[in-house]
């Protein structure tokens, strides 16, 4: 039997940070970053007899999430304590849920190969961050910073219905997505705030059962995480076609090597001891709350793509592409708005935007400049002030150094020459160099006349006005 | 008359008529702690230059309680004063805040003279499970004061502090109280914020005041009460006076005499002291019936399960990585774990974390702490019924009086039988306030318990106060030092 016989099972487990403004159980600010242990009070360093209050707006944020996936929401809901010993946990319990989470029984559609397909979720809960260790270089020891303990996180589980590692990005993506355009939270993978667990067996095609699964954790990438899935696939596959046997563990994927290690096994599985934190009361989430937070709710990606094709009359692909990530889809709706051009928009973030985050490895929302200033841009175009070729160097110079593109083409003197009399002097200068053209022109060749716009280009640097040239020349060549 | 022999209320007077200052009153307790400590052993940190510095500094009582000194608990945190809990795992601890109700003793500008011995983490009920020292009843240097508050409630009884704040888990409040011949009320669960409690059983522990009489309690209990938003199992009610509850006035209140708490396990000199009382209170015009509470045997151990379940985790965060107790002998992780907890912890403690441990692991869970929870959920509708009928239930505060030092510290399932009549109140979350009603024939006090309903004080310290001043105990019996 080959890997063609065999089919992959898959499972997330997703934590997101939230963008609360302060942390779950305290009002210390959740922001990235600051001097270690500068972003904490006694609450969140565990101090004795402090006691945790639940942040209103973690709930909110949450059930948000729930109903942008189609979950239940619970009308009851409460906290659980998870018990563990490390020492970035301070309260040596983590507050998180255990059977009573806030959100059940949704799910995210994705579409393959032109299909779709609904990925179930099996919840939805929350719970808190816990702090970081700083490993000390020269092995004097390890620091601990509490900044991040208390940063609120939602888990999202999925049930086993991924197949492929084309599916899990796909879900992931969309995932990301819904999250950002509800705006819980801004899913920085390299800052931690989106992070997932990965559970993969794999079972013989057609075969009911699922496989023993394993429990994969530690990758910090989209990346990473599809290449983990490819690695344990093929290792698992190899251990069945040998006539072994798959052994229930959890495994610590190595990013240098590409490979995953035995972090613990079911004999040494951690006791939780889950039980019902004493400290807070039972979450109680009334009709009126839930239908408040429905009608908060965004439009969704769905719902944007739709309004592209019949509004601004954009092709269903590019639709398609510009709502996959909110940070992009708001830059077009506000640079549109600006410039009441959505197809010069759309096409300059299709192919020069998203080429440009594409060979720099960045993300949407990184973008340094601001919508109005990619607005701007396509008004100098529509009014001529620059061509469209001028225009793609201008948006590399805004990627580099943003600034408003006016004072762009101001300082790299850029403007396009629609002059007259400027352009009738290079159109003359331009035909006295190339008789051979006019020749050819005169001949029936209509290449050359391409071939003349071209030099003249060439002579003011990008800076004529093409089409104003190639009326020009054919005037001159017409005489 | 001493000073230190006042009640808050006695000293208020005599402060209002410009009889005495308020530094003769820190004076006065400064010298009999001097005096008397020694045999007591009620403090694990005096803070008597600080309380005189401070009245000094008190010019005018802008507050009603503003210079008069009290004793807290060392489990209550007060900013940048040592909060030891009485165990070596936080003997060098520095508070970095304010618990709530200090933050409200604070307002009002008391003086505190210092933090008072208790069991270990509150685990105990004879005060002799501290890590430091072993607190004497005064009213027989040989005997235990009870516990866990047994530091709190021997330096009010010895008049080495006016008053006290102490807390109460299973009993540690009233069960001391007792022991000692003084008032210890537990309020409602929710009643006060237990922010700055350094928790051993969240969902049983409550802060309380123990006090020379209800009158005292009642005006201690004001200070303390009231919504804090720091504590979301604290209630969202209004605030009440509880002084205008003290009236003399039982007429036609119903008594509930729950049978099984006057049974083997009851010492028969505590039951014949609790019956006079029952008896002066029928004589007074209450209406007395014995009544049943049918889940009393099973309490304790839903109590121990519970409160050693909710502990295990409570003190989890003693690790010895940020603060508190670190061992020297360590070379991994695990091993600063296991050695800071093993050498930090007393015995009784680390009983506790150990059952608490086992009845949340899976496999045991659903046999013991889930079934637990049932069990006490029958608990609170038990109670409820009976409070359909009656206005208090009337019990022994403890199954003894106060005995010999040593002579149960062995014996951990004799030591649990202490909490016998106390627990359910925590399990239900009932208010309950224990009062001396007499001595046995050694001349050690006796006390008995008002169980109130829910967030009822007012009734159970009427009840209380009638009694007290019809019985008169203060002024026929006294702490005697015996050695």
């Amino acid at each position: 039997m080959s890997r063609e016989d065999y089919e992959i099972v898959i499972g997330l487990e997703v934590h997101s940070e939230l963008s609360t403004k302060t942390k779950i159980f305290c009002s210390c600010p959740t922001e990235f970053g600051g001097k270690p242990n500068t972003h904490c009070c006694p609450v969140c360093m565990a101090m004795p007899g402090t006691l945790p209050v639940l942040n209103e707006k973690v709930v909110e944020y949450a059930i948000k999430a729930g109903l942008a996936t189609n979950c239940k929401i619970a009308d009851v809901s409460k906290n659980d304590r998870k018990n563990y010993f490390y020492p970035d946990l301070p309260k040596a319990y983590q507050i998180s849920q255990y059977d009573m989470p806030l959100c059940e029984h949704g799910y995210v559609e994705i579409e393959v190969n032109g299909e779709k397909k609904k990925i179930g979720l099996t919840r939805i809960h929350i719970e808190e961050d816990a702090g970081k260790l700083n490993h000390d270089d020269y092995g004097r020891g390890s620091l601990v910073d509490l900044n991040r303990a208390g940063v609120p996180l939602i888990e999202i589980v999925s049930e086993p219905d991924l197949r492929s590692t084309e599916e899990v990005d796909l879900y992931l993506k969309k995932l990301k997505s819904i999250l950002e355009y509800i705006e819980v939270s801004d899913c920085k993978m390299q800052e931690g705030s989106f992070r997932a667990d990965v559970n993969v067996s794999v079972r013989k095609k057609g075969q009911k059962e699922f496989g023993t699964r394993i429990e994969m954790k530690n990758m910090s990438s989209f990346k990473s995480i599809l290449r983990a899935i490819d690695y344990e696939a093929e290792r698992q596959i190899e251990v069945i076609e040998d006539g072994g046997k798959i052994n229930q563990e959890t495994l610590r994927w190595d990013e240098v090597s590409g490979k995953t290690f035995s972090m613990r096994n079911k004999e040494d599985a951690q006791d939780y001891r889950y039980f019902p934190e004493p400290d807070l009361v039972a979450i109680r989430i009334s009709e009126e709350m839930k239908e408040n937070i429905r009608k908060s709710l965004p439009e969704m990606p769905e719902k944007r793509r739709e309004r592209y094709v019949k509004e601004f009359n954009l092709p269903e692909y590019d639709a398609k592409v510009l709502t996959s990530e909110k940070a992009l889809s708001d830059m077009f709706e506000k640079a549109n708005n600006i410039c009441k051009n959505p197809k010069t928009v759309s096409n300059m973030i299709m192919t020069d935007i998203i080429g440009y985050l594409n060979a720099e490895e960045i993300e949407a929302k990184e973008i340094p400049f601001t919508a109005q200033q990619l607005g701007n841009l396509v008004v100098l175009i529509d009014k001529g002030t620059i061509s469209s070729s001028i225009a793609k160097k201008v948006l590399q110079e805004m990627f580099e150094n943003p600034r408003e593109p006016q004072k762009i083409i101001e300082e790299k003197g850029w403007i396009q020459i629609s002059d007259e009399g400027a352009i009738k002097e290079v159109v003359l200068k331009i035909l006295e160099a190339n008789p051979q053209s006019i020749a050819d022109f005169k001949a029936g060749k209509d290449r050359a006349l391409g071939f003349l716009v071209g030099q003249a280009m060439k002579e003011t640097k990008g800076k004529a006005n093409p089409q104003m040239l190639n009326k020009m020349f054919l005037e001159e060549l017409k005489k | 008359m001493e000073l230190y022999e006042l009640t808050v209320h006695e000293l208020l007077e005599k402060l209002d008529n410009n009889e005495i200052t308020l530094e003769d009153i820190t004076k006065s307790y400064i010298d009999r702690i001097n005096d008397k400590e020694k045999d007591v052993q009620a403090f694990v940190s005096i803070s008597d230059k600080e309380a005189l510095e401070k009245v000094k500094t008190i010019k005018e009582r802008n507050t009603k309680f503003a210079g008069i000194p009290i004793g807290i608990k060392d489990n209550i945190c007060i900013k940048n004063t040592k909060t030891t809990c009485s165990s070596k795992m936080l003997e060098n601890f520095v508070a970095p805040y304010n618990a709530t109700v200090i933050e409200k003793l604070n307002e009002e500008n008391m003086v505190y003279l210092g933090k008072l011995n208790m069991d270990e983490f509150a685990m105990g009920a004879s005060t002799e499970y501290s890590a430091f020292k072993k607190t004497k009843n005064p009213w027989n240097l040989n005997t235990v004061p009870g516990g866990s508050s047994g530091g709190s409630a021997a330096a009010v009884a010895a008049n080495l502090v006016p008053w006290a704040l102490g807390s109460d888990t299973g009993g540690s409040i009233r069960q001391p109280a007792s022991l000692c011949g003084v008032v210890g009320l537990k309020p409602t669960y929710g009643l006060v914020s237990r922010y700055g409690l350094v928790a051993f059983a969240s969902s049983l522990d409550q802060i309380g005041p123990i006090t020379k009489d209800v009158q005292d309690s009642a005006m201690l209990l004001n200070l303390i009460t009231g919504h804090d938003e720091k504590d979301s199992t604290s209630a969202n009610i209004e605030k009440k006076d509880y002084t205008k509850s003290l009236r003399q006035d039982v007429k036609g209140l119903k008594i509930g005499v729950p049978k099984e708490y006057f049974g083997d396990g009851i010492n028969e000199e505590v039951k014949k002291s609790v019956k006079e009382a029952i008896k002066k209170y029928e004589e007074m015009g209450a209406i007395v019936e014995e009544c049943s509470l049918g889940i009393a045997d099973e309490s304790l151990a839903v109590y121990y399960i519970i409160a050693c379940a909710e502990a295990s985790s409570n003190l989890g965060r003693f690790d010895g990585i940020r603060y508190g107790y670190r061992t020297k002998n360590f070379t991994s992780l695990k091993d600063i774990y296991r050695n800071s907890r093993s050498e930090g912890f007393g015995a009784e403690v680390k009983r506790r974390i150990i059952l608490g441990t086992y009845v949340l692991s899976s496999g045991y869970y659903d046999a013991y702490y889930k079934k637990a929870q049932k069990v006490r959920t029958i608990i609170r509708k038990e109670f409820e019924k009976l409070f359909e009928k009656y206005d208090v239930l009337l019990t022994p505060t403890s199954p003894t009086v106060a005995y010999e030092i040593g002579s149960k510290s062995n014996n951990p399932l004799e030591m649990y039988l202490a909490d016998l009549c106390t627990v359910t109140v925590n399990i239900a979350g009932l208010p309950g306030i224990s009062v001396p009603c007499g001595v046995d024939k050694a001349g050690m006090p006796i006390g008995m318990q008002l169980i109130g309903k829910h967030f009822d004080e007012e009734t159970i310290l009427r009840a209380a106060y009638t009694y007290e001043q019809n019985a008169k105990f203060r002024e026929n019996y006294k702490p005697e030092f015996k050695k």
